[in-house]
């Protein structure tokens, strides 16, 4: 009777040991990073690709001011408010005494230089896809920009999403490798998948979640709830987007509409970015829209 | 009784009106709302010449490039005090998305309206030059829109 109470127990514990294991934060490998140089140049191109500043930037920044990353955005979510942190340089307040490797393992794995999980309001989901050659570059460029000191505030998260080890769990169920357009027909349309998959990220807001938070692939960029505000996110699959090449390079490059309305919500501050960005990244954006499946 | 039931019938037809007035306007500065937004319309209407040109949908006119820039630059300089009555926002109104805070920042929304009346003063001048000419001065145009719209207006739901 006993001998089976400690077989179960041992079992447990194992079980437990196994759960506490498979949801350890990631970390890559440093060898993976040997070789490649940082271009400051190229990473300005990833950050406004990337969007950085959308989040990271103060709440009242302008088009100017919106390289200062001092953080403090909210998002409201179903599982509490978060806050976007200070990435400026700075040594105590922002990320200066990070090492590119730290940047890495935070856009791929989602994992923070002292070994805790992100929550996936920080779209590690979707940076995965980065390439370290841009990450690299991007922490080179990031460490040009001027540091802040306004300390980061913290998330206010209640139980049991405040378990930073519980994202472990959701890692392991929803941070899927790979790509959703797994066969672009062109070179052009896989540029684009790169830049709206991964960099991007357009689905953290153009796609829906489930329960959980996580996307749900099968509607991917069928439009959705606004995840942090009220209002409904587009539908921009070949079902419902009907614009031609000219207006939406128009709407990427300036923030005109068709009609000659300008681009709104948090939208403007993409445009911002897009309008930034030379005429082939936007050619790809726009080859890869065409190329994924329509939903209604 | 009579009295009684004219009463409520009476009260009946007026908070049916007000629900009706709420739902289809019939507020009190509905036709400021209407004024301004007319305005936006003429600055789209003109905009939509010049955008037309720089994307390539419409081919490039120097004459009617200058008559639309035209417009706008003088849109873009009338004094409108008149169509922006206090109270006249989103919070209290649903027929705009005319934010609050417009009439909490009026210092940084006139110098928004100078940065419009700047790049549209610049179109102005551009607009005749040639298609290249008018494609580099659309860019600040549509930036100073979307800056105000981006700060002051409601987002679409």
């Amino acid at each position: 009777m006993t001998a089976r109470w400690l077989k179960l127990g041992a079992a447990l514990a194992l079980a437990g040991a196994a759960v506490y294991w498979m949801t350890l934060p990631e970390k890559s490998d440093p060898a993976g990073l040997a070789g490649i140089k940082p271009d400051a140049e190229r990473g300005r191109q990833v950050f406004l690709q990337g969007g950085c500043a959308s989040c990271h930037s103060a709440p009242d920044a302008t088009r100017e001011t919106r390289f200062v990353l001092a953080g403090g955005r909210r998002f409201e979510s179903p599982f509490g408010s978060f806050v976007a942190p200070n990435i400026s340089p700075h040594p105590d307040a922002g990320i200066g005494q990070w090492q590119a490797l730290d940047l890495v393992n935070a856009m791929q794995h989602g994992t923070s230089p002292a070994g805790t999980h992100y929550y996936p309001v920080f779209p590690y989901t979707s940076y995965q896809n980065a390439t370290p050659d841009d990450i690299v570059s991007l922490f080179a460029y990031l460490q040009t920009l001027p540091a802040d000191p306004t300390p980061s505030q913290p998330h206010e998260v209640s139980f049991p999403f405040n378990i930073r080890q519980g994202l472990g769990l959701w890692k392991l169920a929803f941070q899927r490798p790979g790509w959703v357009l797994a066969n672009p027909p062109s070179p052009q349309a896989e540029r684009g998948r790169y830049l709206v998959e991964a960099l991007g990220h357009c689905a953290e807001c153009h796609t829906p979640r489930n329960f959980l938070g996580a996307l749900d692939r099968s509607r991917w960029l069928a439009g959705a709830p606004n995840p942090v505000g009220t209002g409904r996110i587009p539908n921009i699959t070949p079902a419902r987007m009907n614009w031609s090449e000219l207006d939406l390079m128009t709407y990427f490059k300036q923030g005109f509409t068709p009609d000659f309305d300008t681009v709104g919500g948090s939208m403007a501050e993409v445009v911002e970015n897009l309008s930034e960005l030379p005429d082939d990244d936007l050619r790809a954006i726009i080859a890869y829209l065409r190329a994924i499946p329509a939903i209604e | 009784m009579i009295r009684k039931l004219t009463a409520a019938a009476v009260g009946l037809a007026l908070a049916s009106s007000a629900v009706f007035a709420a739902s289809h306007g019939g507020g009190p500065f509905d036709a400021a709302i209407k004024a301004r937004q007319a305005h936006m319309q003429l600055y789209a209407h003109n905009l939509g010449i010049l955008g037309g040109m720089a994307k390539g949908a419409m081919d490039y006119n120097a004459d009617l490039a200058t008559v639309a820039a035209t417009n706008l630059a003088t849109l873009a300089t009338l004094n409108q005090m008149t169509y922006w009555p206090e109270g006249s926002d989103s919070f209290d109104n649903e027929n705009t998305a005319a934010l609050p805070k417009i009439w909490d920042n009026f210092p940084d929304v006139a110098k928004k309206g100078q940065a419009l009346a700047e790049a549209t003063a610049a179109m102005q001048a551009a607009a005749g030059n040639g298609l290249d000419a008018l494609r580099a001065a659309i860019g600040p145009v549509g930036e100073a829109c979307g800056a105000c719209h981006k700060a002051y207006r409601k987002p679409k739901e």
